[in-house]
């Protein structure tokens, strides 16, 4: 079976077609998968008998000739997207046994589609995180292995959307959704080897997404191709009035952008990106790229982006705060965990105390701080303007350019247990995915080479606001350019 | 800007999260550190620059004040953690 699992989610869709095989057989091929890897932990409610169901079901449809973009294809869902009558637990003891009663609108999409759900995936804890150790589902194991010294390392698989990236690397799931607040989607697509890609701020609607921080959160595919990430993006989008900042514009056929020509378009360099102490592959790696979409036809353009380096610290204001506003529904009273109290002031401390990880304690009490008397004009003001200003470095920067290229990640996948100790050393894997997250524009990273310890790197192009087209139209041409055709050691 | 305990501790009762001793202890630490990294954003001058809160330049949308949803107490109770008849429950309020 294991040529089934080869197939990526076009060639699985030819194949489905052509009625040489069925949904459920490529599904049941997934569920064997995903038991035989259930070591890497990417899966934390997998629903095999929902899934067999789905897939039956598609397969009766495709016989009556009604067939949608995703139809029969097995996905795997971050467990941040809330699935009627199926556990959602955003990785956090919090919603211990939690159940939605409502699905969102990008799963809603996708069944709509036709896709088929194998299970939940981990993330980090609602979605904070860059290495998905943040769990109370424990972490997810990367798939991927050093060549050379560390080959018996666990190696993380980059957070938040960890067992999304892991799961769709290790040929466990055709495609997964991901969320993406400062890099969450495209960091563990660069760091699995595979493509991310988050869309433009409003492109997906958030709503049945557990919220981390409202005005950057957006939902994306990880698939193994971009061609995939143009079919699975194009079933996830779409306007939704539940979510009032969804975009009313209609959803272009991101597909047909696939034209597989860069001639004539001017891709910007920003000479900001080259940050200190970056290794010397990273370098070399953002080079190559720039050397292929040359060749290609393209023209590059070195560009400024002046405020780069203050998108981050901006970026650890105002997601903390936004988070420390979204998270104050946990209260132990309507859903999910409940630790004993004298009076419900007892009981919201002790639940909340008992229910967060670390991380997200850390990052509601920085929120919490920086929106508090006195201090809300010096913090969350003051990031909201550099953000402003970040914006304004893009939109200048796109009056002479139609994409950007930059490396996605500073590295690539560190060790289980590497780093847990230095938050702000962790908040570095962002420097290249906040920037655009700031300014809500699409991104996408796509596997372009190896490291020296033979792991995957990922490249990055960012286009403009609502501009996905150009996006997936310079990631397909780099994709075929750079010929990354190497596998993870682990998984299926 | 630095925090001390005392500050972390009231930040602490603000959010509604228990920290014991320990864990705010570390808190107080690692809290400093991030902090003393945002103070960067200091450099930036940022007088004549309006605070971005929104990025897609789309005004909020505005519908008919019509019931779309709702009277359904079932499903909103269904997860309650204690509830008594059609309410949640939680502990007794002494005044």
């Amino acid at each position: 079976m294991s040529d089934l699992l080869d197939l990526d989610i076009a060639g699985a869709s030819e194949a489905l077609d052509a009625r040489r095989v069925s949904s459920v057989e490529l599904t049941a091929a997934y569920l064997d998968a995903m038991e035989a890897a259930a070591g890497l932990n990417c899966f934390v409610t997998p629903t095999p008998e929902r899934a067999l169901e789905m897939a039956e079901a598609s397969d009766r449809r495709r016989a009556r000739g009604e067939s949608g973009a995703l139809e029969g294809i097995p996905v795997g869902i971050k467990d941040l997207f809330c699935t009627c009558s199926i556990p959602t637990s955003a990785a956090s003891r919090i919603l211990a046994g939690f159940v939605p009663t409502y699905e969102s609108t990008v799963t809603a999409n996708l069944w709509r589609n036709g896709a088929v759900l194998l299970g939940k995936l981990n993330m980090d804890e609602f979605a904070m995180g860059s290495a998905n150790v943040n769990s109370c589902h424990g972490p997810v194991e990367n798939p991927w292995h050093r060549t050379g010294d560390g080959a018996g390392d666990r190696l993380v698989p980059g957070g938040s959307s960890g067992g999304s990236a892991a799961a769709v690397a290790a040929r466990i799931a055709l495609g997964a959704t991901g969320t993406d607040t400062g890099g969450s989607i495209r960091q563990p697509g660069s760091f699995c080897g595979i493509v991310g890609m988050k869309p433009s701020y409003g492109r997906c609607s958030r709503w049945g997404i557990i919220a981390f921080a409202s005005s950057l959160d957006q939902a994306g595919p990880l698939t193994r191709t971009v061609r995939d990430s143009a079919m699975m993006l194009g079933a996830m989008a779409g306007h939704d009035p539940g979510d009032s900042t969804s975009a009313d514009i209609p959803v272009p056929d991101f597909e047909a952008a696939l034209t597989g020509d860069v001639r004539g378009l001017r891709i910007g360099v920003p000479r900001e990106y080259r940050v200190d102490g970056m290794p010397d592959e990273i370098e070399e790696l953002w080079t190559r790229g720039r050397d292929l979409l040359a060749q290609a036809g393209a023209e590059l353009v070195e560009i400024s982006l002046p405020h780069t380096r203050y998108a981050l610290p901006a970026y650890y204001i105002i997601a903390p705060a936004e988070a420390s506003s979204n998270l104050a529904r946990y209260d132990g009273v309507r859903y999910g965990l409940r630790a004993g109290g004298d009076e419900p002031d007892d009981m919201y401390e002790n639940t909340r105390g008992q229910g967060f990880g670390e991380e997200v304690v850390r990052r509601v009490l920085i929120g919490t701080y920086v929106l508090s008397q006195g201090y809300y004009d010096a913090y969350y003001l003051k990031a909201q303007r550099v953000r402003a200003l970040i914006r304004n470095d893009f939109d200048e920067a796109f009056g002479g350019v139609d994409a950007i290229l930059t490396p996605t990640a500073p590295s690539d996948a560190f060790a289980i247990g590497e780093h847990e100790d230095d938050p702000i050393r962790m908040y570095l894997n962002d420097v290249f995915t906040v920037p655009s997250s700031l300014a809500g524009l699409p991104a996408i990273s796509v596997p372009a080479g190896l490291s020296v310890r033979g792991l995957p790197l990922g490249l990055q192009l960012i286009g403009r606001m609502f501009d996905e087209e150009t996006v997936f139209r310079v990631a397909g041409v780099l994709e075929q350019a750079a010929g990354f055709a190497h596998r993870p050691s682990g998984g299926a | 800007m630095s925090l001390d305990r005392e500050t972390v501790r009231q930040t602490a009762l603000l959010a509604r999260i228990r920290l014991d001793e320990d864990r705010l202890e570390r808190m107080v630490g690692e809290l400093n550190g991030i902090l003393a990294w945002i103070d960067q954003l200091n450099e930036v001058d940022t007088s004549s620059v309006a605070p971005l809160a929104s990025v897609t330049g789309h005004a909020l949308p505005t519908r008919a004040d019509s019931v779309t949803d709702g009277n359904d107490a079932e499903a909103v109770l269904t997860n309650a953690p204690d509830r008594v008849g059609g309410y949640f429950a939680v502990p007794k309020v002494v005044e």
